[in-house]
């Protein structure tokens, strides 16, 4: 590996939710700790996610809902990423998220759930050291 | 005798100035959310330039700083409106039904996201999304289950509703020429205000040009046929969730509704003819005097906005009636039962700001809708601070506090430079196309965050004073069947519906949309023949096109 590559993270809206304060504000926090940010805007579908985890090549995708669709559009984003062969690539989530979804959205293959209040340092540090985790050879 | 004042002030505060080395104060400066400075001590030297007649007036005076009404709740408590709505119609019927037995005095109905939007329940898109944050309404037939056994002459509604705000009305006008109530007895409003959803809350469908002609059509509808209806609640609130701070959410709502009125005199309404029916709802948040002063300074501004830039001449025209309901962002999930606390405080602002109508977030806000436990309490609060506690047994108590007169008229000044700003930019409209609107609510919003995480703002639980805790152990949750029911209800509907009632209804709305016919009466039509609402969008979309929003950040 020659020189440190720039971690790459999709910051995306599933489903129709319109609150976009979180997602921008960790979108700004990735930016400013140096890393590349794609930021998809609102009302994508899981597929749409999923292809543009594909095409853009990213390390982590953070998805954020507070409509609570995150029951079906996390799982669901997550199955499809799998089905283009993207099952390397870490998802976590964020939104207004009931703790005892939080458990169910695990086993689905969400790496982690963040909930309101949640630190941003906290997030960054943990996106920071997901992308470390990952292989070097792609 | 001021002279003496200014002296003595003076050698007061370098006395205090000269003691700070042995006995610092908690920080260096205060400052509020909209970057007012927060002095040490108010004295009459900071209002010495206000002139009771000519800034305060008396209530229900022009210009209205201290209540739009003489005797304010003397005369009338606010009006007590919970947010709610979930599930299917039949659902939110009972809720509303539950609520209104609690002694709550209108309902507000919450609409889920595919019916704000304009897609129907059986969507791709609304997969996940059917029922979550409100009720879910397809048709007609779905408007007429949520709003069963509630006598529409007897209570007033409020439809958060925008981008789709003229075919949920038309549907409730549909269902009140059912139950027989003349359209003169409906009292409501809708919120149909679409510009603050491109840069705040997010459920635009078209452009904001067609979106605009939508907007003054309701407005002119209503002003013809249902005189008691609000047409517009222009939102501050919004703007302020997203993270503006408070001048901010009252300059950029007001840019908004300067807007609206200019189109509607540019189609021909003269200004006192419908600027009495426009309503507000902004948003209280955590700095209790900032936001009263809030409140006070939005009022007088308005007034004079509408007498001085649109030459109003009614004096309902210049007032500002509002509803307010507390910053759901303000809740946390952390030790959620605290935010009773917090909510208790925010509603004692609202009222002490003079608020017409009042809706208190309830303390599992940050965690899931409503259990029907939480809305009683927010309920509750506010029953408390109305009957308890003395608070509105004298018109606008803090008037004449030397912080509370100097802070109004500092948050006024705020909020006509940030008007001048966006009048300067070509109006709100322009303001939202180039990015001035969203950029300023970003950088705002990431300044707050920021002062949360280097902990200059405490917040309880969150930043500090944290506990170990156990999750909320009951969370209301939204049926999962629920929109296999909503969708075979609706499958339903288009095999008993006569279609082709519904497709001509149809058609005719989308050659009007293509022309300048009003859409209006087209609209009502084509609900009528249970047309359903993403048809009606589709049809009209189809025309309009759809909005797409910038990724900036």
């Amino acid at each position: 590996m020659e020189g440190k590559k720039r971690i790459r993270v999709l910051v995306a809206k599933p489903g129709l939710d319109g609150h976009d304060r979180g997602a921008k504000l960790l979108a700004y926090k990735l930016r400013n700790a140096g890393m590349e940010v794609i930021y998809t805007g609102l009302r994508q579908s899981p597929r749409q996610i999923a292809e543009v985890a594909l095409q853009e090549d990213v390390d982590v995708v953070a998805l954020s809902c507070l409509s609570g669709a995150h029951d079906y559009l996390f799982p669901r984003t997550v199955s499809l990423m799998r089905e283009m062969g993207l099952e390397d690539i870490p998802v976590i989530g964020g939104g207004i998220i009931p703790q005892q979804d939080i458990l169910k959205l695990k086993q689905a293959g969400v790496k982690e759930i963040f909930t309101p209040g949640a630190s941003m340092k906290d997030i960054v540090s943990y996106i920071t050291g997901l992308a470390a985790q990952q292989p070097v050879a792609k | 005798m001021n002279k003496d004042l200014k002296t003595e002030s003076q050698a007061w505060e370098n006395a205090i100035i000269a003691r700070l080395k042995k006995n610092p104060e908690r920080k260096p400066g205060f400052n509020n959310t909209s970057g007012i400075e927060i002095k040490r001590l108010y004295t009459p030297l900071d209002t010495e330039q206000t002139n009771y007649l000519e800034d305060l007036e008396f209530p229900g005076q022009y210009p209205f700083t201290r209540g739009i009404q003489p005797t304010m709740y003397r005369g009338q408590i606010w009006s007590m409106r919970q947010y709610a709505g979930f599930g299917t119609a039949q659902e939110s019927n009972r809720r509303f039904k539950y609520l209104l037995e609690q002694g709550q005095t209108g309902l507000s109905v919450a609409f889920d996201l595919p019916t704000q939007i304009g897609l129907d329940s059986d969507h791709e898109l609304s997969e996940g999304e059917v029922g979550k944050v409100g009720v879910a309404i397809d048709s007609l037939e779905d408007m007429e289950i949520l709003l069963e056994g509630i006598a529409l002459d007897r209570v007033s509604t409020s439809m958060t509703i925008n981008a789709p705000a003229a075919i949920l009305l038309a549907m409730y006008v549909a269902v009140a020429e059912k139950q027989g109530v003349p359209l003169g007895k409906l009292s409501g409003t809708v919120q149909n205000d679409i510009l603050k959803e491109y840069v705040a809350r997010g459920t635009y469908i078209f452009p904001p040009t067609p979106s605009l002609r939508l907007t003054v059509d309701v407005m002119e509808y209503c002003s013809s046929n249902i005189p008691k209806w609000n047409f517009i609640s222009v939102g501050g609130y919004h703007i302020r969730e997203a993270g503006s701070t408070a001048a901010q959410e009252i300059a950029f709502a007001f840019s908004n509704a300067i807007t609206y009125v200019e189109k509607a005199i540019e189609a021909g309404l003269d200004v006192d003819s419908f600027a009495p029916r426009i309503s507000w709802i902004f948003n209280t948040y955590n700095d209790f005097f900032e936001e009263i002063a809030k409140y006070r300074a939005a009022r007088r501004l308005w007034a004079r906005i509408m007498k001085n830039r649109f030459g109003a001449k009614n004096h309902k025209s210049c007032m500002l009636r509002m509803h307010i309901q507390d910053g759901g962002s303000t809740m946390t999930a952390q030790q959620p039962i605290n935010n009773i606390i917090r909510s208790s405080v925010h509603c004692l602002a609202s009222v002490l700001g003079g608020t017409q109508s009042l809706a208190i977030c309830s303390y599992d806000e940050a965690c899931a809708i409503p259990t029907e436990e939480s809305a009683r309490t927010s309920l509750r609060i506010q029953q408390i601070i109305a009957h308890e506690t003395g608070v509105a047994d004298t018109v606008d108590p803090l008037a004449g506090s030397y912080y509370i007169e100097s802070l109004t008229n500092s948050l006024e000044k705020k909020i006509e430079e940030y008007i001048e700003e966006v009048d300067l930019q070509g109006g709100a409209v322009k303001a939202i196309e180039n990015g001035y609107i969203q950029r300023q609510i970003n950088q705002s919003s990431y300044r707050y965050q920021e002062e949360i995480e280097n902990e200059e703002r405490i917040l309880v639980g969150v930043n500090k004073y944290q506990i170990e805790e156990e999750p909320l152990s009951e969370i209301y949750r939204v049926d999962p069947a629920m929109r296999q029911l909503q969708v075979a209800r609706l499958e339903s509907l288009r095999q008993r519906r006569d279609s082709i009632r519904a497709n001509e209804a149809l058609q005719r709305l989308e050659s009007a949309a293509k022309g300048n016919e009003k859409l209006m009466p087209r609209i009502l039509e084509a609900v009528k023949a249970y047309a359903t609402l993403g048809e009606i969008c589709d049809s009209l979309r189809s025309v309009f096109g759809s909005y797409k929003a910038s990724k900036d950040f």
